[in-house]
């Protein structure tokens, strides 16, 4: 598609344009060059978000909390799921719902990111990978704003924190990856197909179900059914939340899996979206 | 041959069209073609791949800018302009061909891109800043200037959701112009506005070109075209049909094609699908004696007149036009069904051939350039056709209240006002 070399002689950069075909160069260097452009945009996402809400800020927390709230009352009351250990059932499902809202806001934002940008995309030049990219970052700020009431929580109920908490920034990288996986995915296609963005509130809602959100990951029986169940990312991503902050079943196996699964949707994805982005400011 | 900033060679853009029953835009579409693909195996792509209408927007164009010229491009709606800015900013790659660039690109397609009406003026700054590729550093360099250029200090803290539409354009304007890369791609931004900001517009734009910057100045304003450049290419229909002198370039522009002046005929490859069973036909203007002119003066009435074909019958069509300025400025809006008596009397059109025809009274309009606009269609229910540059044409105004001076006069209109003079006593 386009490449970028300086001449010396000249001391100018040259760009060539011509028609690009197949499958092309993932270009990753581009990202780094346009490293203020994604920050900018992350800061607007933020900035705007609770913009004109009453309560603001507050938004960040009450999503995760009130969910935990129906949770406990659903299933750790009524249908009094097991937890794994004597872990309380509320601190359970919050420890699980912070990467799980991490993630399912990433990959709703970044999956109808493209369209939603699309005055940005027809009208200027950038790496268009710039703008999921951004989408699913730009949750980060949430995320780390509901993670100051889990420590509320945990002071609540007596439970002590471990040095195994070092480990959460991998498992928040995992899981924005697997976003970013999904959502390159996602959201090229719904450029052409309008029909995705419908899709995603229904495929978050059956993903969640497939993850140890509400019940713990015990219930999967031994064996084979545990490598498939870990094929789902997110798998791995709650299991090693509840262990670094819970001290609950370390999540080994099943983490090397999952992240195997993460880096091949992530290439695949990233091949494919550089493939469509050709097309994106024609038919978006 | 380092001289040369942008070297375009054969570049062609063809866009897929077709008819909305043959695109594949939605899922469900695509699941049906791909099983009409499987159970006609024996067809084959060639037959089924091919129903999409192509339509190349772009065309063999070859051309050079050399470094530190103001290039402008001139053509006519869908003449492939904006195809040739989009692919020369990277927003859209060709179908063929290639462009070879020294030097950064910037490009400006439209003001304010990227606004977010909820952010401040400051907070915009920097976000479309960012947008159009400048640095922190540098947008923190400009900051002071791009907000004394706008003129909206004392608002700068506010939401531009809050700003009048002339301070948004200020401020996004503002933003675009402290750009400064070595190359510059601009499409039509001085259209919008009021003429006090245009002025200013076209000023900084011409402080550009003296900067010795590569520009490449896209525009329907003869005037600014003939002001910022001294070499123009013309597009028609996709294709470079003349690389000139600008004054040469814009005779060219405004007296090309078929259409005589004063008229403008559609042939039935620019009618889209979408417009049927609205066929027009030709748009013409007439002086008061008949005659087809494209000046027309001020203290005569003319005559607008649209021919069109119905296809089929058609219930609560209008007809009309909109009248606007050179600079693209409003003037008034006009259909053939206004007058309640006529839209009672023709609210139901059998299929036929019509005329619509309206006469435009004497002293309205002022001296200048202006461009007629054609809209067919059913309010709140669908537009049929629009053309939105059909014809241009000229007003005299010799004869007009107030020639005994010879200051130009702002604004569109120059009507003949009745005024007393009373001597009041002490």
């Amino acid at each position: 598609m386009v490449s970028e070399s300086t001449v010396q002689k000249a001391e100018l950069s040259v760009t060539d344009i011509r028609p690009s075909r197949g499958w092309v160069a993932l270009h990753l260097r581009d990202l780094w060059k346009y490293r203020e452009l994604i920050y900018f945009l992350i800061w607007r996402d933020v900035k705007v978000r609770y913009k004109q809400a009453a309560l603001g800020v507050a938004w960040a927390v009450i999503q995760p909390v009130m969910t935990m709230v129906v949770f406990s009352v659903i299933f750790g009351e009524l249908a009094r799921l097991p937890t794994d250990g004597d872990i309380p059932y509320p601190v359970f499902s919050y420890v699980a719902l912070l990467p799980w809202h991490l993630f399912a806001n990433a990959l709703q934002k970044s999956g109808i990111s493209l369209v939603g940008n699309a005055n940005l995309i027809t009208k200027i030049y950038f790496p268009r990978l710039v703008i999921p990219v951004s989408a699913v970052v730009s949750g980060l700020v949430d995320f780390a704003i509901a993670f100051l009431v889990l420590l509320g929580l945990m002071a609540y109920y007596h439970l002590p924190l471990s040095w195994n908490m070092l480990w959460l920034p991998l498992l928040i990288l995992l899981a924005l990856a697997t976003a970013l996986a999904a959502g390159l995915w996602l959201s090229a296609l719904n450029v052409q197909y309008r029909d995705v963005q419908h899709m995603i509130p229904f495929l978050t809602t059956v993903w969640m179900y497939a993850s140890p959100v509400v019940y713990s990951s015990s219930l999967i029986p031994e064996g084979n059914w545990q490598v498939i169940y870990a094929l789902n990312p997110m798998v791995g991503v709650i299991q090693g939340f509840r262990w670094a902050l819970l001290g609950a079943q370390a999540p080994d196996a099943s983490l090397a899996v999952s992240s195997a699964v993460v880096v091949l949707l992530l290439a695949t994805g990233l091949f494919f979206f550089r493939r469509m982005e050709r097309t994106f400011a024609d038919i978006v | 041959m380092s001289d040369v900033a942008i070297r375009v060679e054969n570049l062609g853009k063809r866009y897929r069209i077709g008819a909305l029953s043959q695109r594949r835009d939605t899922l469900r579409d695509q699941l049906v073609y791909l099983g009409t693909r499987l159970v006609t195996p024996l067809r084959g792509r060639g037959t089924l791949a091919q129903p999409l209408d192509e339509v190349w927007a772009l065309r063999d164009v070859s051309f050079e800018v050399r470094h530190g010229q103001v290039l402008g491009v001139i053509g006519r709606n869908g003449a492939g302009k904006s195809t040739l800015l989009k692919i020369l900013s990277r927003i859209t790659e060709p179908t063929t061909g290639n462009v070879r660039i020294r030097g950064r690109v910037g490009s400006l397609l439209e003001v304010g891109t990227g606004f977010h009406p909820e952010l401040t003026g400051r907070e915009n700054i920097y976000l479309n800043g960012a947008i159009l590729g400048m640095k922190r550093t540098e947008i923190e360099r400009k900051f002071d200037e791009i907000v004394a250029f706008s003129e909206v200090e004392q608002f700068i803290d506010t939401p531009v959701k809050r700003y009048s539409s002339g301070m948004y354009l200020r401020l996004a304007f503002a933003v675009a112009a402290h750009l400064e890369p070595e190359i510059l791609v601009v499409d039509e931004v001085l259209a919008v506005g009021d003429a006090e900001f245009q002025r200013k517009c076209l000023g900084k734009m011409s402080d550009v070109a003296q900067q010795g910057r590569t520009v490449l100045f896209v525009s329907h304003n003869m005037s600014a075209i003939l002001r910022l450049t001294q070499e123009s290419i013309v597009l028609e229909k996709g294709r470079l049909a003349l690389r000139a002198p600008s004054p040469q370039a814009v005779d060219h522009y405004l007296s090309a094609g078929h259409d005589r002046a004063g008229e403008r005929i559609w042939e039935s490859s620019e009618i889209p699908p979408e417009a049927a069973p609205f066929q027009p036909v030709a748009l013409r203007l007439r002086d008061r004696r008949g005659g087809i002119v494209d000046t027309v003066r001020s203290t005569e009435p003319f005559v607008v007149e649209m021919e069109y074909i119905l296809s089929a019958p058609l219930t609560g069509l209008r007809v009309g036009f909109y009248l606007f300025t050179a600079r693209g400025e409003a003037v008034l809006t006009s259909f053939d069904l206004d007058e309640t008596a006529m839209f009672e009397r023709h609210t139901n059109r059998p299929a036929g051939r019509y005329l619509s025809r309206c006469l435009l009274p004497a002293d309205i309009l002022n001296q200048g350039r202006y461009t007629l606009a054609v809209n067919a269609s059913s309010y709140n229910v669908r537009r049929y056709f629009m053309d939105e540059q059909a014809l241009e044409f000229n007003v005299d105004i010799t004869g007009a209240p107030g020639m005994q001076w010879s200051e130009p006069r702002p604004g569109a209109i120059r009507p003949r006002l009745e005024w007393q003079i009373e001597a009041l006593k002490p």
